[in-house]
């Protein structure tokens, strides 16, 4: 691990400001990612910005009947909470299928939104990475693939993001609070928070330099069956092949995003709209225009059957 | 160290750790990293570690896990991965079971650390601590500390209601049952396979048969 200089945060704006001004300064929240990756040194920040004291591990009901969730609320919390477990299912089904107990006890609501890749290129340091070093190429563009994406990607990377919360996140239209180094604060809908990787991989959010998460919000309840369905190659503590999650609402209408196949959480409105029609339809609308590789094509019927699982037991329930 | 896999083992570790010095003098040991913080590096950071106090001063890269085994030489917590993959570094902080090798020490200022040598000692072992020694859970008993910080954290997590990927329902209570014990468990890898063993463990601790 490269050496770097800690500091605590004592507010939001100060945080902020600091990220921007401090060389190769990065905020820390549960270090479950970032660590990792300093290990590594596909992270090398020169100055840690600590944020846990910053008081942002509330959840709080808002005026207009959803909840506002702190940055800082750590994913076992999130997921135990009774409100998220009455109203936002699909949420707490999400969380509790990611990671281990151990890690979800640390990892926070804005550290899990900006996990990054688990594509192999990227964590091996002797492979060209454009994610990790733009320019170098992406080895992963005819390499091993099984894992990575099979729409939205570019001829510069192929990854995914590997949350699982984000996918929930997307389906429940969270918002994405934040405040910058002027100490302007500003709300980003989840569907523009993370980016597609175009020839800029490196730049996986629309956050801008120094920009610190202060809470995610959910709108009122959407009512209906929430459900999600992960699968990956053992029963827990593994990252998703593909996960689908969805809002059903008795009359069959709803909304659907599917994990593991591109580089943000996948969702399309007029999929949403053929969720009356069946699995077969929505899939076939999410996945226009896919681009699996030789070794991932398995991913879109697999999502598709999952989908249709998920159809299946919102009617029978 | 001539063995293929470990000098496979040992460049990963370098290259993780950046510290050659670790590697040299690392037989038998495991890899600390980093090495002694230069004096004008360090930080200093004060916990509560099995009930007793502890100042330390520190370099900032210092992980818990590294704090309690190099510093406090409380080498019962163990090191597997190193990357929060096999939960033998468990241990629990302010009453939630972490991975200790995914923290910073300098980030747990104030906090109360418990590990596997606080649960018990070997005159009076934690009954967690005993039932793992009637059920014969554990082989060559490297993960058993993570293990059985976990099994203890995990009853109290299922008691205080926290569903799991297992639980039938979101809006009931969790009960203690196999598919849930398996499920909270499932972050701590034993390559020795003594799952079942484990479960019967908890099994008699949570007052029931597995
Ligand atoms: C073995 C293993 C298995 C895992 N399995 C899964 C899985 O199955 N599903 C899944 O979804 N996840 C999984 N994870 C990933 C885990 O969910 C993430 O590591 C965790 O959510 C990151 O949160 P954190 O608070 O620890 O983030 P950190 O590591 O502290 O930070 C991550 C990034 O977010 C930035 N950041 C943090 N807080 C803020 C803020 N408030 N504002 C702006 N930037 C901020 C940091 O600078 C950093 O770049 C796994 C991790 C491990 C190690
Ligand atoms: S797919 Fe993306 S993350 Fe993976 S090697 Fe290519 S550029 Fe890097
Ligand atoms: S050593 Fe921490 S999880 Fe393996
Ligand atoms: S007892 Fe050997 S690894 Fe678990």
């Amino acid at each position: 691990m490269k050496s770097f200089t800690y500091e605590r945060a004592t507010s939001a704006p100060d945080a902020a400001s600091k990220a921007v001004s401090i060389p190769g300064a990065k905020f820390i929240a549960g270090g479950t990612n970032l660590l990792d990756l300093m290990k590594l040194e596909i992270e090398a920040p020169r100055h840690l910005i600590d944020v846990n004291g910053l008081g942002f591990d509330k959840i709080e009901d808002t005026a207009d009947g959803g909840l506002r969730i702190g940055a800082l609320v750590n994913n076992t919390a999130l997921a135990a909470d009774a409100r998220v477990r009455r109203s936002y299912g699909v949420l707490s089904r999400a969380l509790l299928a990611g990671a281990s107990g151990q890690l979800r006890n640390k990892a926070t609501t804005a550290g899990n939104l900006l996990q990054r890749t688990r594509c192999p290129y990227f964590y091996d340091t002797n492979q060209p990475c454009n994610k990790r070093q733009p320019g170098s190429g992406c080895a992963a563009i005819g390499g091993f693939s099984r894992q990575l994406a099979v729409i939205g990607s570019s001829e510069a990377c192929i990854a995914t993001h590997p949350s699982d919360m984000a996918v929930a996140m997307r389906v429940l239209d969270a918002t994405v609070e934040t405040v910058n180094a002027q100490g302007q604060a500003r709300n980003i809908p989840i569907a523009e928070f993370h980016r597609l990787p175009e020839a800029t991989p490196h730049i996986e959010t629309t956050l801008a330099p120094g920009e610190l998460i202060t809470a995610v919000t959910l709108p009122a309840p959407a009512g209906g069956q929430h459900l999600y369905r992960k699968v990956r190659d053992r029963a827990s503590y593994a990252f998703a092949l593909i996960s689908v999650a969805a809002v059903i609402q008795p009359d069959g209408t709803g909304r659907v995003a599917v994990g593991g196949v591109a580089h943000k959480p996948w969702r399309i409105d007029e999929a949403d709209a053929q969720l009356p029609r069946g699995a077969k339809a929505v899939a076939e609308r999410l996945f226009t225009g896919a681009r699996p590789t030789p070794e991932n094509g398995f991913k879109v019927p697999l999502a598709e059957r999952a989908l249709a699982s998920v159809i299946h037991e919102a009617r029978a329930s | 160290m001539t063995e293929p896999g470990e000098l496979e083992m040992s460049r990963r570790c370098l290259i993780a750790s950046g510290t050659a010095g670790a590697i040299v003098s690392g037989a038998g040991r495991a890899i600390a990293q980093p090495a002694p913080a230069a004096p004008d590096a360090a930080m200093p950071v004060t916990f509560d570690v099995n009930g007793t106090q502890q100042r330390l001063s520190l370099d900032p890269r210092t992980t818990l896990l590294d704090a309690l085994r190099e510093h406090l030489h409380l080498t019962g917590t163990k090191k597997g991965c190193d990357h929060g993959q096999c939960g033998a570094c468990t241990v629990i902080v302010d009453g939630m079971r972490i991975n200790s090798c995914l923290t910073l020490a300098v980030m747990h200022e104030g906090s109360r650390i418990t590990t596997v040598e606080g649960l018990g000692t070997a005159e009076s072992p934690h009954p967690m601590q005993a039932a793992f020694v009637k059920h014969d859970g554990f082989q060559c008993g490297y993960c058993t500390p993570g293990q059985i910080c976990s099994a203890v954290a995990v009853l109290d997590e299922i008691k205080r209601g926290i569903p799991s990927h297992a639980s039938a329902s979101l809006t009931e209570a969790p009960q203690v049952t196999n598919a849930e014990m398996r499920e909270r468990m499932s972050g701590n890898i034993c390559r020795c396979g003594a799952y079942s063993n484990i479960l019967d463990a908890m099994a008699e601790i949570a007052g029931r048969d597995a």
